[in-house]
């Protein structure tokens, strides 16, 4: 289980971005989070992913309720949540090769080794050519680097996966595509997923319930009021 | 087919072969940068080559002394005069040029690297440590730092390190604040985000992702401090706190030829304060055009 509860997050104390959201993702589960622009989706994204401090309320990734973020959380939950992010551009490191990009979460954890096959592996998955992995991210287009966001998301196999606006800037077919190898991976691996968004078609037919921001703003009393929606 | 004339291709081609003042005037910028640049190199060559080959190529003593060939003015025999115990100038100079460009290139790279540790430091560890680091940095930068230095190496007995040590302990506050600056416009991207993510400790995001963005600001840092820390040395010397007297350093000669300007014999003084201004100014020269090449929006960021 996932579970956000009552989380009040933001940048600054007196006028949190966030209020009293609640939110239960149970394994093998996928949420859609739908919401307009600004409202704090992505703030949640990142607290659900570890990344963020929230000034109130609890995450808790299967019974563990996280006590420290970022640098200072537990190496196993951080890298038990996978986290693709909206700009492909700034999310991956200017002066790494796509292959580099990708086995950058292996070599941060001592494997190394396994590297070089984990890579062919996941590149074949999300569609990234051998080509297109000895390049940097400057001469690949947005698609293409945001298929290899998500390879890197992908590989540690995390139990939870955390799409903020993955495919929003992106074409119909790439955005089809990433959404194919998301869901290739879940039925591989059961793993759960949150996707938050503000396309209402695709989070529709892609999860298996969706969640509007408005609904879940309860003021103080912090129930989780879950709407449902085609 | 009026869409076929409005391609992007043929505006941009369109637009380039119209003579603007604002075009023309772009180019005799560039000219002019270019010209710079070329001098500089030329020059910074010339020096580099001097310093490395003269020495071991030239075997002549710069010490000789010579009393009845004293203070003589520049001729075919001493290009640049002799000094008030017939020593020939040019070597001199030469020679000091090397004790100068040693203690500038130590100096800056010992500058640069404290700088950047303490800066990466600053900025990666972020929060009390980042306030209490940058409050450090800020009382070391309130002490004028030409009387800092003088007290560094007033410690020490007078040779080559302690200027450079003295140089490098009051220029690494630039470099840190630089380079902290960029490592925390670095730590709130989305791919140390993703970093952290992925299971990265502290360390591997700043190694792995941070300084080596920073990376091209260090260099550039150094490169700038090369020509300031010489002039720190020449002046160091000149107050007779530097390098031993007996060692021809750029300051030591000036110090030295101080007695005979007011006699009227000016190439004493002259020679060897050229042979600070000129390689210095085309190491700025160099540096500046590398700026503006990684950094054109921040001409003002750095200054000599």
């Amino acid at each position: 289980m996932l579970e956000l509860r009552t989380i009040t997050a933001g940048y600054d104390r007196r006028s949190p971005v966030v209020r009293d959201f609640s939110l239960i993702l149970a394994p093998g589960e996928s949420v859609g989070l739908l919401g307009p622009s600004g409202c704090g989706k992505s703030t949640l994204a990142r607290v659900a992913a570890l990344l963020h401090r929230p000034d109130a309320g609890a995450l808790v990734l299967d019974g563990t309720t996280v006590r420290r973020w970022r640098h200072r959380a537990p190496r196993e939950l951080r890298i038990s949540v996978g986290v693709v992010f909206q700009q492909a551009r700034l999310s991956a490191d200017p002066r790494l090769r796509l292959a580099d990009v990708i086995a950058e979460p292996l070599r941060a954890n001592g494997r190394r080794e396994e590297a070089a096959g984990r890579v062919a592996e996941l590149a074949e998955a999300v569609g990234l050519t051998p080509d297109l992995l000895t390049r940097r991210p400057h001469e690949v287009s947005d698609g293409q680097l945001q298929r290899a966001c998500l390879a890197r998301a992908l590989a540690l196999r995390p139990r939870w996966l955390i799409c903020d606006e993955m495919t929003a800037m992106l074409d119909a077919s790439t955005a089809a595509a990433l959404v194919g190898a998301v869901e290739d991976y879940r039925t591989a691996t059961g793993a759960g997923l949150l996707a938050v968004g503000h396309d209402r078609t695709l989070l529709g037919r892609w999860c298996d319930r969706t969640v509007h921001w408005g609904d879940n703003e309860t003021g103080s009393s912090g129930k989780v009021t879950c709407g449902r929606c085609g | 087919m009026t869409c076929d004339s409005r391609t992007p291709g043929t505006t941009t081609v369109a637009e380039a072969s119209v003579p603007t003042g604002w075009r023309s005037h772009g180019t005799n910028r560039r000219s002019t940068r270019t010209l710079r640049v070329r001098t500089s190199a030329a020059l910074v060559t010339v020096t580099v080559l001097a310093v490395l080959l003269v020495p071991p190529l030239v075997q002549l003593d710069q010490q000789a002394v010579d009393l009845s060939a004293k203070l003589l003015p520049p001729s075919w025999a001493h290009p640049f005069g002799t000094d008030d115990v017939g020593r020939d100038l040019l070597l001199r100079c030469v020679y000091g040029l090397r004790v100068s460009l040693l203690v500038g290139v130590a100096a800056a790279l010992t500058a640069t690297v404290v700088g950047t540790a303490v800066g990466a430091a600053a900025g990666a560890l972020g929060g009390w440590a980042d306030r209490a680091i940058m409050r450090i940095v800020d009382t070391v930068a309130s002490v004028p730092h030409l009387l800092l230095g003088i007290f560094i190496v007033a410690m020490f007995r007078p040779g080559v390190w302690p200027v450079v040590v003295s140089v490098a302990l009051t220029h690494w506050l630039s470099t840190a604040r630089i380079v902290r600056a960029e490592v925390l416009s670095l730590r709130s991207r989305p791919y140390i985000d993703a970093a952290v993510s992925g299971g990265a400790s502290r360390w591997r995001v700043t190694v792995r992702h941070l300084l080596p963005g920073v990376l091209p600001q260090a260099a550039l840092a150094a490169v700038l401090m090369v020509p300031h820390a010489m002039w720190h040395e020449s002046a160091l010397s000149f107050l007779g706190l530097g390098l031993p007297t007996h060692m021809a350093s750029l300051g030591n000669l000036v110090q030295d030829a101080r007695g005979s300007l007011l006699a009227g014999q000016w190439w004493p003084t002259l020679f060897p304060g050229l042979f600070i201004i000129v390689p210095t100014l085309a190491v700025a020269g160099l540096a500046g055009a590398w700026r503006e090449r990684i950094n054109p929006r921040r001409r003002s960021e750095l200054m000599l």
